[in-house]
């Protein structure tokens, strides 16, 4: 394997008096899923955030293609700009129709023109089943729907890598599929991400290795196989059966 | 009988009683009417001074010699609104930006724009009339504007100014906090988010409320009356102190009303719309 496309070293980040990240050390690698488990509160929403610097660390670094993005003399548009982050609660522009939404990014922030902007949204909208939905707005469409919308939109960045933050969790159970689908098909295509998951089997059939955030670190990570039928540390056992229990994994 | 055909009756008996209470609330919806507004009528017009009153605000002569001379003075009214409007729409935009934004270096400009809305929003309208209308000319200064119309607009312009930035800043602090986050996700600057994601959403979500600012504006421009503008009210007051009869008032007043009600109307079919985009 090369050189990673984002590594983190002792990242740190508190809210007051809250630390929600202790530490955290992280190398993912060109074409990895790296699955991040943990309950709720956990920190993994604010690690994807970190990453793509919607929040400031407090310590530690973050690496982007070999390059230090945390330094403060680093402008965080650009390093956004390689990055694609999508929200739990997909967070559409809902004055734009589904194809505005995917083109503005595009044209405003990637300098793209009109013509090839609209091309490439048509062709994702297209590729995440959502042919002939470009006009609608946000509100006419199914959340799973909306949030292939979203990852379009961030897709057509052609972002370095993906940060899915708990893409499935505000969807109605009969729609994660479809969302999932969006998912492995970019996985498949080799586009290098960090999936922070409720989804154990999503995780355990995507995911090249999978790492257990607990406490604000990640206590396990590996692949998996391993990390999610033979965890060795108590924590991910207790966190794992809980889910068992609930009917989730 | 089937399970079917007593389906079918039930729903023949529903609809037939659905017709019938349409029919009854029909009903009394006009008996009431015509008992409540005949009752007010006759209150009205069987009151021992009601000939007077006529006589005073409601004659037909009176009004027939006024309403040419109000409704050509009402030109005035409805410029001076339309010139302040456009200026303050543009003055409460760049107020609530400054207000909203967390540059250092806009600080000097933050704190001005916070004493512009408390002070000019907290006065009365006619006293910024009366403080901009007589105290502007009276520093006797070269390069100030003497025209009362343009200083009665100006004071108009303070005044609105200050509400409608307020207006604009509620609209932009209630589009949720994810937009933004999304429109920096995808590479946007934060001025482009701003432009882009947020503006559009908060201008939108405030148009009810910037009409019916505006709805008061038209009536408030009958204030730069005071400054001796021939405007609508103006020229109503001095046909009505000619003539001892108020009829030319009420010439006014329904001009005003031939703007303000298809403003309101606007109001209500925006409001009712409902939707963010």
């Amino acid at each position: 394997m090369g050189a990673p496309v984002l590594e983190l070293r002792g990242v740190t980040k508190s809210f007051g008096e809250l630390e929600v990240l202790r530490g955290i050390d992280l190398a993912v690698a060109e074409h990895e899923a790296v699955a991040l488990i943990g309950a709720s509160g956990s920190g993994k929403s604010t690690l994807l955030r970190c990453i793509d610097l919607l929040e400031e660390i407090d310590d530690g670094d973050i690496f982007l293609d070999g390059e230090v993005i945390t330094d403060p003399s680093v402008d965080p548009v650009a390093v956004r700009r390689r990055l694609g982050l999508v929200f739990q609660a997909y967070n559409l522009f809902p004055h734009l129709t589904a194809l505005q939404n995917i083109v503005l990014g595009d044209t405003r922030a990637h300098g793209a023109s009109r013509a090839e902007a609209d091309g490439r949204a048509n062709r994702l909208l297209e590729r995440f089943g959502l042919a002939g939905r470009g006009n609608d707005h946000p509100d006419e469409l199914s959340g799973g729907q909306q949030q292939r919308v979203a990852i379009a939109r961030v897709f057509a960045g052609r972002p370095r890598a993906l940060l899915l933050d708990e893409v499935t969790s505000a969807l109605d159970p009969e729609l994660v599929g479809e969302v999932l689908d969006a998912v492995r098909d970019l996985k498949d295509e080799g586009v290098t991400m960090i999936i922070a998951t409720h989804e154990m089997g999503f995780a355990r059939e995507v995911a090249d290795r999978v790492g257990f955030l607990h406490d604000g670190r990640i206590v396990e990570l590996g692949p998996p196989e391993r990390v999610l039928t033979q965890p060795e540390r108590p924590e991910t056992q207790r966190f794992l059966r809980r889910l068992l229990e609930a009917g989730r994994a | 009988m089937s399970a079917d055909a007593v389906t079918v009756d039930r729903r023949a008996a529903r609809q037939a009683a659905k017709r019938r209470s349409a029919r009854r609330g029909q009903a009394i919806a006009a008996v009431s009417s015509v008992v409540v507004l005949g009752g007010l009528a006759a209150l009205v017009l069987t009151s021992p001074g009601w000939p007077a009153v006529r006589d005073t605000f409601f004659s037909w002569s009176a009004f027939r010699d006024a309403f040419p001379k109000v409704l050509s003075a009402f030109w005035l009214d409805v410029k001076l609104f339309c010139v302040v409007e456009a200026v303050v729409l543009v003055l409460g935009l760049v107020i609530a930006l400054v207000r909203t934004s967390r540059a250092p270096a806009l600080f000097p400009l933050r704190l001005i724009a916070t004493v512009f809305v408390d002070v000019f929003r907290g006065i009365p309208t006619i006293i910024l009339v009366y403080l901009v209308g007589f105290g502007i000319p009276a520093l006797e200064l070269s390069g100030l504007p003497t025209d009362p119309i343009v200083l009665g607009g100006i004071a108009l312009t303070l005044s609105y100014g200050g509400y409608v930035a307020e207006v604009y800043r509620a609209g932009i602090r209630s589009v949720h906090r994810g937009q933004r986050d999304a429109a920096l996700a995808i590479g946007l600057t934060e001025a482009q988010a701003l432009r882009y994601v947020i503006l559009p959403q908060a201008v939108r979500r405030v148009g009810p409320p910037l009409l019916n600012d505006f709805i008061a504006l038209q009536k408030d421009v009958a204030l730069v009356s005071l400054l001796g503008v021939g405007e609508a009210f103006q020229k109503a007051n001095v046909i009505t102190a000619s003539t001892f009869n108020y009829t030319p008032l009420m010439a006014a007043a329904l001009l005003y009303l031939c703007v303000t009600i298809p403003l309101a109307r606007l109001v209500d079919r925006t409001g009712l719309g409902g939707r963010t985009r």
